[in-house]
Protein backbone atom coordinates (compact mmCIF):
# COMPACT_ATOMS: atom_id res chain seq x y z
CA UNK A 1 0.00 0.00 0.00
CA UNK A 2 1.32 3.20 -1.02
CA UNK A 3 0.52 6.15 1.92
CA UNK A 4 -1.71 9.23 1.01
CA UNK A 5 1.65 11.37 1.19
CA UNK A 6 3.52 8.87 -0.49
CA UNK A 7 0.64 8.90 -3.66
CA UNK A 8 1.12 12.96 -3.67
CA UNK A 9 5.18 12.45 -3.71
CA UNK A 10 4.38 10.53 -6.86
CA UNK A 11 1.92 12.72 -8.07
CA UNK A 12 4.84 15.61 -8.34
CA UNK A 13 7.68 13.37 -9.45
CA UNK A 14 5.25 12.43 -12.80
CA UNK A 15 5.73 14.33 -15.76
CA UNK A 16 3.02 16.08 -18.17
CA UNK A 17 1.10 13.72 -19.84
CA UNK A 18 1.37 15.32 -22.78
CA UNK A 19 4.36 18.02 -23.96
CA UNK A 20 2.95 21.29 -25.33
CA UNK A 21 4.32 21.71 -28.88
CA UNK A 22 5.44 25.75 -28.72
CA UNK A 23 7.21 25.83 -32.30
CA UNK A 24 4.33 24.26 -34.26
CA UNK A 25 1.84 26.51 -31.87
CA UNK A 26 4.10 29.65 -32.65
CA UNK A 27 4.28 28.63 -36.98
CA UNK A 28 0.32 28.18 -36.65
CA UNK A 29 0.25 31.83 -34.92
CA UNK A 30 2.34 33.60 -37.51
CA UNK A 31 0.71 32.10 -40.61
CA UNK A 32 -3.18 33.23 -39.20
CA UNK A 33 -1.23 36.65 -38.59
CA UNK A 34 0.29 36.93 -42.32
CA UNK A 35 -3.35 35.76 -44.00
CA UNK A 36 -5.24 38.42 -42.20
CA UNK A 37 -2.06 41.23 -42.94
CA UNK A 38 -1.99 39.90 -47.16
CA UNK A 39 -5.66 40.05 -47.12
CA UNK A 40 -5.96 43.58 -45.38
CA UNK A 41 -3.26 44.59 -48.57
CA UNK A 42 -5.99 43.63 -50.76
CA UNK A 43 -8.59 46.37 -51.07
CA UNK A 44 -11.55 43.87 -51.57
CA UNK A 45 -14.85 45.93 -50.88
CA UNK A 46 -18.04 45.26 -51.32
CA UNK A 47 -18.74 48.06 -53.63
CA UNK A 48 -16.23 45.67 -56.04
CA UNK A 49 -17.98 42.58 -55.29
CA UNK A 50 -21.32 44.13 -56.02
CA UNK A 51 -19.97 45.67 -59.28
CA UNK A 52 -18.25 42.10 -60.14
CA UNK A 53 -21.74 40.13 -60.05
CA UNK A 54 -23.22 42.60 -62.28
CA UNK A 55 -20.63 41.90 -65.02
CA UNK A 56 -20.40 38.12 -63.93
CA UNK A 57 -24.58 38.22 -64.83
CA UNK A 58 -23.79 39.94 -68.14
CA UNK A 59 -20.97 37.48 -69.15
CA UNK A 60 -23.22 34.51 -68.42
CA UNK A 61 -25.70 35.93 -70.63
CA UNK A 62 -23.80 36.48 -73.78
CA UNK A 63 -22.81 32.68 -73.26
CA UNK A 64 -26.19 31.44 -73.82
CA UNK A 65 -27.50 29.25 -75.43
CA UNK A 66 -24.37 27.73 -76.41
CA UNK A 67 -23.33 28.04 -79.99
CA UNK A 68 -23.97 24.93 -82.09
CA UNK A 69 -23.58 25.90 -85.84
CA UNK A 70 -22.23 23.08 -87.69
CA UNK A 71 -18.92 24.36 -88.73
CA UNK A 72 -18.16 25.25 -85.43
CA UNK A 73 -18.59 21.93 -84.30
CA UNK A 74 -16.31 20.87 -86.40
CA UNK A 75 -13.71 23.32 -85.25
CA UNK A 76 -14.51 21.57 -81.66
CA UNK A 77 -14.36 18.28 -82.23
CA UNK A 78 -11.10 18.54 -84.52
CA UNK A 79 -9.28 20.35 -81.38
CA UNK A 80 -11.13 18.23 -78.66
CA UNK A 81 -9.78 14.99 -80.86
CA UNK A 82 -6.42 16.75 -80.93
CA UNK A 83 -6.27 17.27 -76.83
CA UNK A 84 -7.18 13.29 -76.30
CA UNK A 85 -4.56 12.75 -78.79
CA UNK A 86 -1.70 15.01 -76.66
CA UNK A 87 -2.76 13.41 -73.33
CA UNK A 88 -3.34 9.55 -74.15
CA UNK A 89 0.66 9.91 -76.15
CA UNK A 90 2.01 12.11 -73.35
CA UNK A 91 0.38 9.78 -70.79
CA UNK A 92 1.84 6.49 -72.20
CA UNK A 93 5.60 7.99 -72.58
CA UNK A 94 5.50 9.74 -69.32
CA UNK A 95 4.35 6.44 -67.68
CA UNK A 96 6.37 3.71 -69.74
CA UNK A 97 9.67 6.87 -69.17
CA UNK A 98 8.61 6.63 -65.42
CA UNK A 99 8.93 2.54 -64.53
CA UNK A 100 12.56 2.89 -64.97
CA UNK A 101 13.36 6.22 -63.36
CA UNK A 102 11.14 6.11 -60.04
CA UNK A 103 12.67 2.34 -60.16
CA UNK A 104 16.43 4.06 -59.74
CA UNK A 105 15.01 6.77 -57.44
CA UNK A 106 14.00 4.73 -54.97
CA UNK A 107 16.47 4.86 -51.97
CA UNK A 108 15.92 1.59 -50.28
CA UNK A 109 16.85 -0.32 -53.67
CA UNK A 110 19.34 1.93 -55.13
CA UNK A 111 22.55 3.45 -53.45
CA UNK A 112 23.13 6.82 -53.33
CA UNK A 113 25.01 7.46 -56.57
CA UNK A 114 22.20 6.50 -58.68
CA UNK A 115 19.51 8.21 -56.72
CA UNK A 116 20.89 11.85 -56.23
CA UNK A 117 21.40 12.77 -59.84
CA UNK A 118 17.79 10.77 -60.85
CA UNK A 119 16.41 12.59 -58.11
CA UNK A 120 17.55 15.64 -59.86
CA UNK A 121 16.82 15.10 -62.99
CA UNK A 122 13.05 14.19 -61.76
CA UNK A 123 12.56 17.64 -59.94
CA UNK A 124 14.34 19.71 -62.95
CA UNK A 125 11.17 18.01 -65.04
CA UNK A 126 8.83 19.06 -61.98
CA UNK A 127 10.09 22.54 -61.68
CA UNK A 128 8.15 24.42 -64.41
CA UNK A 129 4.78 24.73 -65.00
CA UNK A 130 3.38 22.43 -67.91
CA UNK A 131 2.83 25.65 -70.20
CA UNK A 132 6.21 27.00 -69.81
CA UNK A 133 7.68 23.95 -70.70
CA UNK A 134 5.16 24.00 -73.72
CA UNK A 135 6.45 27.42 -74.83
CA UNK A 136 9.93 25.88 -74.58
CA UNK A 137 8.89 23.12 -76.97
CA UNK A 138 6.76 25.22 -79.35
CA UNK A 139 10.19 27.15 -79.79
CA UNK A 140 11.97 24.36 -80.75
CA UNK A 141 9.78 21.80 -82.77
CA UNK A 142 7.42 24.78 -83.84
CA UNK A 143 3.70 24.93 -83.43
CA UNK A 144 1.12 21.70 -82.64
CA UNK A 145 0.47 18.94 -81.08
CA UNK A 146 4.23 17.46 -81.08
CA UNK A 147 5.47 20.64 -79.07
CA UNK A 148 2.32 19.69 -76.33
CA UNK A 149 3.46 16.09 -76.30
CA UNK A 150 6.59 16.48 -74.93
CA UNK A 151 5.70 18.96 -72.62
CA UNK A 152 3.09 16.96 -71.01
CA UNK A 153 5.54 14.04 -71.11
CA UNK A 154 7.82 15.83 -69.64
CA UNK A 155 5.60 16.83 -66.74
CA UNK A 156 4.39 13.61 -66.55
CA UNK A 157 7.99 12.01 -65.38
CA UNK A 158 8.27 14.65 -63.22
CA UNK A 159 5.47 13.64 -61.34
CA UNK A 160 4.67 10.19 -61.72
CA UNK A 161 8.64 8.97 -61.78
CA UNK A 162 8.32 11.12 -57.90
CA UNK A 163 5.65 9.00 -56.75
CA UNK A 164 6.57 6.43 -57.90
CA UNK A 165 9.59 6.00 -55.89
CA UNK A 166 8.41 6.97 -52.67
CA UNK A 167 5.59 4.21 -53.51
CA UNK A 168 8.62 1.81 -53.74
CA UNK A 169 9.94 3.59 -50.54
CA UNK A 170 7.03 2.93 -48.49
CA UNK A 171 6.85 -1.05 -49.28
CA UNK A 172 7.41 -4.02 -46.55
CA UNK A 173 11.29 -4.86 -47.28
CA UNK A 174 10.11 -7.96 -45.50
CA UNK A 175 8.75 -9.54 -49.15
CA UNK A 176 11.42 -8.16 -50.80
CA UNK A 177 14.03 -10.40 -48.34
CA UNK A 178 12.05 -13.14 -48.75
CA UNK A 179 12.42 -13.08 -52.33
CA UNK A 180 16.07 -12.39 -52.45
CA UNK A 181 16.64 -15.66 -50.19
CA UNK A 182 15.11 -18.04 -52.56
CA UNK A 183 18.30 -16.78 -55.01
CA UNK A 184 16.43 -14.58 -57.44
CA UNK A 185 18.15 -11.83 -59.33
CA UNK A 186 17.32 -8.83 -59.46
CA UNK A 187 15.02 -8.51 -62.00
CA UNK A 188 13.18 -11.29 -60.33
CA UNK A 189 13.26 -9.61 -56.91
CA UNK A 190 11.92 -6.32 -58.52
CA UNK A 191 8.96 -8.48 -60.67
CA UNK A 192 8.15 -10.52 -57.73
CA UNK A 193 8.86 -9.15 -54.26
CA UNK A 194 8.76 -5.25 -55.84
CA UNK A 195 6.04 -4.71 -58.23
CA UNK A 196 3.06 -6.36 -56.82
CA UNK A 197 3.59 -4.10 -53.83
CA UNK A 198 3.41 -0.70 -55.41
CA UNK A 199 1.27 -1.85 -58.59
CA UNK A 200 -2.18 -0.86 -57.17
CA UNK A 201 -0.70 3.07 -56.17
CA UNK A 202 1.43 2.96 -59.63
CA UNK A 203 -2.28 2.32 -61.38
CA UNK A 204 -4.12 5.20 -59.37
CA UNK A 205 -0.44 7.50 -60.05
CA UNK A 206 -1.42 6.69 -63.60
CA UNK A 207 -4.85 7.62 -64.20
CA UNK A 208 -4.52 10.37 -62.58
CA UNK A 209 -2.09 11.67 -64.24
CA UNK A 210 -3.87 10.38 -67.70
CA UNK A 211 -6.69 13.05 -66.09
CA UNK A 212 -4.27 15.84 -65.37
CA UNK A 213 -2.49 15.46 -68.45
CA UNK A 214 -6.28 15.83 -70.19
CA UNK A 215 -7.03 19.17 -68.34
CA UNK A 216 -3.51 20.63 -68.80
CA UNK A 217 -3.68 19.59 -72.78
CA UNK A 218 -6.51 22.26 -72.75
CA UNK A 219 -4.13 24.36 -71.63
CA UNK A 220 -1.00 24.29 -73.72
CA UNK A 221 -3.16 25.35 -76.63
CA UNK A 222 -3.07 28.68 -75.34
CA UNK A 223 0.95 29.25 -76.12
CA UNK A 224 0.01 26.63 -79.77
CA UNK A 225 0.94 23.38 -78.62
CA UNK A 226 -1.82 21.77 -79.63
CA UNK A 227 -5.38 20.81 -78.77
CA UNK A 228 -8.55 22.93 -77.83
CA UNK A 229 -6.63 25.29 -75.99
CA UNK A 230 -5.96 27.54 -79.21
CA UNK A 231 -9.94 27.20 -79.91
CA UNK A 232 -10.67 28.25 -76.92
CA UNK A 233 -8.42 31.28 -76.23
CA UNK A 234 -9.27 32.69 -79.88
CA UNK A 235 -12.97 32.17 -78.77
CA UNK A 236 -12.14 34.51 -75.85
CA UNK A 237 -10.75 36.67 -77.87
CA UNK A 238 -13.63 37.21 -80.65
CA UNK A 239 -15.65 37.58 -77.67
CA UNK A 240 -17.58 34.36 -79.01
CA UNK A 241 -18.82 33.33 -75.71
CA UNK A 242 -21.95 31.36 -76.84
CA UNK A 243 -18.80 29.17 -78.58
CA UNK A 244 -16.82 29.13 -75.72
CA UNK A 245 -19.74 27.89 -73.49
CA UNK A 246 -19.95 25.12 -76.28
CA UNK A 247 -16.11 24.33 -75.46
CA UNK A 248 -16.07 24.10 -72.24
CA UNK A 249 -19.34 21.95 -71.69
CA UNK A 250 -17.59 19.69 -74.09
CA UNK A 251 -14.39 19.52 -72.11
CA UNK A 252 -16.49 18.83 -68.96
CA UNK A 253 -17.98 15.95 -70.57
CA UNK A 254 -14.38 14.47 -71.85
CA UNK A 255 -13.63 15.05 -67.88
CA UNK A 256 -16.33 13.28 -66.84
CA UNK A 257 -16.05 10.78 -68.94
CA UNK A 258 -12.53 10.07 -67.76
CA UNK A 259 -13.32 9.82 -64.46
CA UNK A 260 -15.63 7.23 -65.44
CA UNK A 261 -12.66 5.51 -67.27
CA UNK A 262 -10.19 6.24 -64.36
CA UNK A 263 -12.45 4.16 -62.05
CA UNK A 264 -13.19 1.31 -64.19
CA UNK A 265 -9.49 0.82 -64.18
CA UNK A 266 -8.70 0.77 -60.99
CA UNK A 267 -11.40 -1.77 -60.27
CA UNK A 268 -9.40 -3.95 -63.02
CA UNK A 269 -5.86 -3.42 -59.90
CA UNK A 270 -6.89 -4.30 -56.30
CA UNK B 1 12.07 -35.89 -55.52
CA UNK B 2 15.55 -34.57 -55.54
CA UNK B 3 17.08 -36.20 -52.26
CA UNK B 4 18.38 -39.16 -53.36
CA UNK B 5 22.30 -38.40 -53.75
CA UNK B 6 22.48 -36.60 -50.56
CA UNK B 7 21.72 -39.28 -48.26
CA UNK B 8 24.70 -41.34 -49.87
CA UNK B 9 26.81 -38.93 -48.90
CA UNK B 10 28.78 -39.50 -46.01
CA UNK B 11 30.46 -38.23 -43.22
CA UNK B 12 31.29 -34.88 -43.27
CA UNK B 13 28.16 -31.92 -42.15
CA UNK B 14 25.68 -30.10 -44.53
CA UNK B 15 27.40 -27.14 -42.77
CA UNK B 16 29.83 -25.94 -40.93
CA UNK B 17 30.51 -22.44 -39.17
CA UNK B 18 33.73 -21.56 -38.34
CA UNK B 19 34.73 -18.53 -35.52
CA UNK B 20 31.56 -16.71 -37.46
CA UNK B 21 31.64 -13.31 -35.59
CA UNK B 22 29.26 -10.06 -36.33
CA UNK B 23 29.16 -6.54 -35.71
CA UNK B 24 26.03 -4.12 -36.63
CA UNK B 25 28.26 -1.34 -34.50
CA UNK B 26 31.80 -1.79 -34.49
CA UNK B 27 33.17 -2.94 -31.04
CA UNK B 28 29.44 -4.28 -30.44
CA UNK B 29 29.58 -8.18 -30.99
CA UNK B 30 26.16 -9.63 -31.87
CA UNK B 31 27.83 -12.71 -32.13
CA UNK B 32 31.23 -13.95 -30.91
CA UNK B 33 33.23 -16.75 -32.44
CA UNK B 34 30.68 -18.86 -33.13
CA UNK B 35 31.82 -22.55 -34.05
CA UNK B 36 28.97 -24.95 -34.95
CA UNK B 37 28.29 -28.28 -36.79
CA UNK B 38 25.20 -29.53 -38.79
CA UNK B 39 24.68 -32.66 -39.62
CA UNK B 40 22.99 -34.25 -42.77
CA UNK B 41 19.96 -34.44 -41.54
CA UNK B 42 17.76 -33.66 -38.46
CA UNK B 43 16.49 -30.91 -36.60
CA UNK B 44 18.72 -28.27 -34.89
CA UNK B 45 17.08 -25.94 -32.68
CA UNK B 46 19.20 -22.53 -31.52
CA UNK B 47 17.44 -21.22 -28.47
CA UNK B 48 18.29 -18.65 -26.36
CA UNK B 49 16.80 -15.23 -25.23
CA UNK B 50 15.70 -12.04 -27.26
CA UNK B 51 18.51 -10.11 -29.01
CA UNK B 52 21.29 -12.33 -28.59
CA UNK B 53 21.38 -13.51 -31.95
CA UNK B 54 20.00 -16.24 -32.41
CA UNK B 55 18.21 -14.32 -35.91
CA UNK B 56 21.68 -12.78 -36.92
CA UNK B 57 23.12 -16.58 -36.56
CA UNK B 58 20.79 -17.70 -39.24
CA UNK B 59 20.47 -14.62 -41.33
CA UNK B 60 24.90 -14.69 -41.91
CA UNK B 61 24.10 -18.31 -43.54
CA UNK B 62 22.31 -17.18 -46.39
CA UNK B 63 23.34 -13.99 -46.39
CA UNK B 64 20.68 -11.54 -45.50
CA UNK B 65 23.14 -10.11 -42.87
CA UNK B 66 26.45 -10.25 -44.07
CA UNK B 67 29.12 -11.35 -41.36
CA UNK B 68 31.83 -9.53 -40.13
CA UNK B 69 33.87 -12.32 -39.83
CA UNK B 70 34.96 -16.07 -39.85
CA UNK B 71 33.78 -19.13 -42.38
CA UNK B 72 30.29 -20.76 -43.46
CA UNK B 73 31.28 -23.78 -45.07
CA UNK B 74 28.52 -25.52 -47.24
CA UNK B 75 29.03 -28.11 -49.59
CA UNK B 76 32.87 -26.77 -50.18
CA UNK B 77 31.45 -23.27 -50.07
CA UNK B 78 32.51 -20.40 -47.78
CA UNK B 79 29.14 -18.76 -48.26
CA UNK B 80 30.49 -16.01 -45.81
CA UNK B 81 32.96 -15.23 -49.46
CA UNK B 82 30.33 -15.40 -52.05
CA UNK B 83 29.54 -12.54 -53.93
CA UNK B 84 26.56 -12.18 -56.85
CA UNK B 85 25.88 -14.70 -59.31
CA UNK B 86 27.70 -17.43 -57.42
CA UNK B 87 26.18 -16.28 -54.02
CA UNK B 88 22.49 -16.48 -55.79
CA UNK B 89 23.17 -19.86 -56.75
CA UNK B 90 23.96 -20.89 -52.93
CA UNK B 91 20.31 -19.16 -51.95
CA UNK B 92 19.00 -20.75 -54.18
CA UNK B 93 20.22 -24.34 -52.68
CA UNK B 94 19.19 -22.68 -48.87
CA UNK B 95 15.37 -22.49 -47.91
CA UNK B 96 14.27 -20.18 -45.52
CA UNK B 97 11.13 -19.95 -43.16
CA UNK B 98 10.24 -16.41 -41.66
CA UNK B 99 8.63 -15.54 -38.20
CA UNK B 100 6.60 -12.96 -39.68
CA UNK B 101 5.84 -15.54 -42.93
CA UNK B 102 6.97 -12.72 -45.89
CA UNK B 103 4.57 -13.76 -48.39
CA UNK B 104 4.19 -11.67 -51.03
CA UNK B 105 0.67 -9.94 -50.43
CA UNK B 106 -0.60 -8.80 -53.23
CA UNK B 107 0.38 -12.26 -55.08
CA UNK B 108 -1.81 -15.56 -55.19
CA UNK B 109 -0.71 -18.70 -52.92
CA UNK B 110 0.36 -20.53 -56.09
CA UNK B 111 2.58 -17.23 -57.36
CA UNK B 112 4.09 -17.04 -53.77
CA UNK B 113 4.86 -21.36 -53.93
CA UNK B 114 6.20 -20.79 -57.08
CA UNK B 115 8.75 -17.65 -56.27
CA UNK B 116 10.68 -20.75 -54.58
CA UNK B 117 11.87 -21.36 -58.48
CA UNK B 118 13.12 -17.88 -59.32
CA UNK B 119 16.70 -18.73 -59.04
CA UNK B 120 15.93 -20.89 -62.23
CA UNK B 121 13.65 -18.94 -64.54
CA UNK B 122 14.55 -16.24 -66.30
CA UNK B 123 12.72 -12.69 -65.22
CA UNK B 124 10.63 -12.41 -67.94
CA UNK B 125 9.14 -16.23 -68.18
CA UNK B 126 8.81 -15.41 -64.43
CA UNK B 127 6.78 -11.67 -65.03
CA UNK B 128 4.63 -13.99 -67.57
CA UNK B 129 3.90 -16.77 -65.35
CA UNK B 130 5.66 -19.07 -67.70
CA UNK B 131 6.92 -22.05 -65.61
CA UNK B 132 8.08 -25.05 -66.37
CA UNK B 133 5.59 -27.74 -65.91
CA UNK B 134 7.05 -29.82 -63.55
CA UNK B 135 7.50 -26.62 -61.40
CA UNK B 136 3.58 -26.23 -61.51
CA UNK B 137 3.40 -30.10 -60.72
CA UNK B 138 5.47 -29.91 -57.90
CA UNK B 139 3.57 -26.70 -56.32
CA UNK B 140 0.53 -28.59 -56.58
CA UNK B 141 2.00 -31.27 -54.78
CA UNK B 142 3.57 -29.18 -52.37
CA UNK B 143 -0.06 -27.08 -51.74
CA UNK B 144 -1.69 -31.16 -51.48
CA UNK B 145 0.83 -31.71 -48.82
CA UNK B 146 0.17 -27.95 -46.67
CA UNK B 147 -3.37 -29.09 -47.31
CA UNK B 148 -4.19 -25.58 -49.39
CA UNK B 149 -4.92 -26.59 -52.34
CA UNK B 150 -7.94 -25.03 -52.98
CA UNK B 151 -6.37 -21.61 -52.14
CA UNK B 152 -3.98 -22.00 -54.97
CA UNK B 153 -5.76 -18.78 -56.44
CA UNK B 154 -6.26 -16.78 -53.32
CA UNK B 155 -4.46 -13.65 -52.34
CA UNK B 156 -1.96 -14.42 -49.97
CA UNK B 157 -3.13 -11.70 -47.52
CA UNK B 158 -6.96 -13.63 -47.21
CA UNK B 159 -5.13 -16.34 -45.57
CA UNK B 160 -4.91 -16.76 -41.60
CA UNK B 161 -1.41 -17.13 -39.56
CA UNK B 162 -0.91 -20.52 -39.74
CA UNK B 163 -2.28 -20.87 -43.52
CA UNK B 164 0.50 -18.02 -44.51
CA UNK B 165 3.22 -20.29 -42.45
CA UNK B 166 2.05 -23.34 -44.43
CA UNK B 167 2.36 -21.25 -47.67
CA UNK B 168 5.92 -20.13 -46.58
CA UNK B 169 6.46 -23.44 -46.09
CA UNK B 170 5.80 -24.60 -49.03
CA UNK B 171 7.71 -21.94 -50.69
CA UNK B 172 10.85 -22.70 -49.40
CA UNK B 173 10.79 -26.95 -50.07
CA UNK B 174 9.86 -25.38 -53.20
CA UNK B 175 13.44 -24.46 -54.08
CA UNK B 176 14.41 -28.20 -53.23
CA UNK B 177 16.96 -27.08 -50.60
CA UNK B 178 19.62 -28.85 -49.15
CA UNK B 179 19.32 -26.67 -45.95
CA UNK B 180 16.00 -25.24 -44.48
CA UNK B 181 16.44 -22.46 -42.36
CA UNK B 182 13.88 -21.07 -40.08
CA UNK B 183 13.79 -17.39 -38.74
CA UNK B 184 11.15 -18.21 -35.06
CA UNK B 185 8.69 -20.00 -37.65
CA UNK B 186 6.22 -20.27 -34.88
CA UNK B 187 6.52 -17.25 -32.59
CA UNK B 188 3.58 -15.53 -34.47
CA UNK B 189 1.49 -18.34 -33.92
CA UNK B 190 -1.38 -19.51 -31.39
CA UNK B 191 -0.05 -22.35 -29.62
CA UNK B 192 -1.98 -25.14 -31.36
CA UNK B 193 -0.93 -23.25 -34.42
CA UNK B 194 2.73 -23.65 -33.41
CA UNK B 195 2.40 -27.06 -32.81
CA UNK B 196 0.63 -27.76 -36.20
CA UNK B 197 3.19 -25.86 -38.24
CA UNK B 198 5.89 -26.89 -36.75
CA UNK B 199 5.37 -30.63 -37.00
CA UNK B 200 4.54 -29.91 -40.70
CA UNK B 201 7.76 -28.86 -41.53
CA UNK B 202 9.36 -31.68 -39.26
CA UNK B 203 7.73 -34.13 -41.56
CA UNK B 204 8.27 -32.63 -44.73
CA UNK B 205 12.24 -31.80 -44.01
CA UNK B 206 12.33 -35.48 -42.37
CA UNK B 207 10.39 -36.91 -45.76
CA UNK B 208 12.80 -35.36 -48.35
CA UNK B 209 16.03 -35.22 -45.64
CA UNK B 210 16.20 -31.53 -45.47
CA UNK B 211 18.31 -30.50 -42.45
CA UNK B 212 16.98 -28.08 -40.44
CA UNK B 213 17.93 -25.26 -38.08
CA UNK B 214 15.66 -23.32 -36.49
CA UNK B 215 15.11 -20.75 -33.71
CA UNK B 216 12.97 -20.99 -31.28
CA UNK B 217 11.32 -20.02 -28.31
CA UNK B 218 9.30 -22.15 -27.23
CA UNK B 219 11.46 -25.16 -24.91
CA UNK B 220 9.10 -27.59 -24.54
CA UNK B 221 8.80 -27.64 -28.40
CA UNK B 222 12.21 -27.70 -29.06
CA UNK B 223 12.97 -30.38 -27.12
CA UNK B 224 10.41 -32.58 -28.95
CA UNK B 225 11.08 -31.72 -32.44
CA UNK B 226 14.59 -31.37 -32.43
CA UNK B 227 17.62 -34.05 -32.17
CA UNK B 228 20.45 -31.34 -31.82
CA UNK B 229 19.99 -28.21 -30.04
CA UNK B 230 22.26 -25.20 -29.34
CA UNK B 231 21.92 -22.69 -26.81
CA UNK B 232 22.93 -19.07 -27.00
CA UNK B 233 23.70 -16.63 -24.38
CA UNK B 234 24.99 -13.07 -24.80
CA UNK B 235 26.43 -14.01 -28.86
CA UNK B 236 27.71 -16.88 -27.58
CA UNK B 237 27.36 -20.54 -27.73
CA UNK B 238 26.55 -22.27 -24.43
CA UNK B 239 25.48 -25.36 -25.47
CA UNK B 240 25.69 -27.87 -27.75
CA UNK B 241 24.27 -31.48 -27.59
CA UNK B 242 21.31 -33.21 -27.61
CA UNK B 243 17.90 -31.39 -26.68
CA UNK B 244 17.33 -34.06 -24.02
CA UNK B 245 20.81 -32.85 -22.45
CA UNK B 246 19.37 -29.22 -21.56
CA UNK B 247 18.88 -29.12 -18.02
CA UNK B 248 17.54 -26.58 -16.32
CA UNK B 249 21.05 -25.81 -14.63
CA UNK B 250 21.76 -24.48 -18.78
CA UNK B 251 18.41 -22.76 -18.98
CA UNK B 252 18.89 -20.81 -16.08
CA UNK B 253 22.51 -19.77 -17.33
CA UNK B 254 21.07 -19.34 -20.95
CA UNK B 255 17.82 -17.20 -20.12
CA UNK B 256 18.79 -15.74 -16.56
CA UNK B 257 17.21 -16.41 -13.32
CA UNK B 258 14.87 -19.06 -12.11
CA UNK B 259 11.96 -17.90 -11.36
CA UNK B 260 10.23 -18.25 -14.67
CA UNK B 261 11.00 -22.11 -14.58
CA UNK B 262 8.59 -22.86 -11.86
Amino acid sequence: MISGQGRAQAARQRPPAFLPNWPARLAWIALAAYAIYAASLLDVTWERFVIGLENGVKFVGRMLPPDTEADKMTLMLRGLYETLEIAVISSALGILISLPIGLLAARNLMPAWVTWPVRLFVALCRSFHQVIIAIVFVKAVGFGALAGILALTVASIGFIAKLFAEAIEEISLKQVEAIRATGASFLNVITYGVMPQVLTRFVGFATYQFDSNLRNSTMVGIVGAGGIGGTMFAAFQKFDYDFLLTILLAIIAMIMLSETLQNWTKKLYQ
Amino acid sequence: MAEAPRSAVQGASALEIRGLCKEYRRGVPVLRDINIAIARRGITAVIGPSGTGKSTLIRCINRLVEPTAGQILFDGLDLARLRGRALREARRRIGMVFQEYNLVERLTVMENVLSGRLGYVSPFKAWLRKYPKQDIEAAFELLDTVGLTQFANQRADALSGGQRQRVGIARAVMQRPELLLADEPTSSLDPKTSVEIMELMVSIAERRNIPVILNIHNVPLARRCANHGIGMSGGSIVYDGPPAGLTDEHLKRIYGGEDWLE
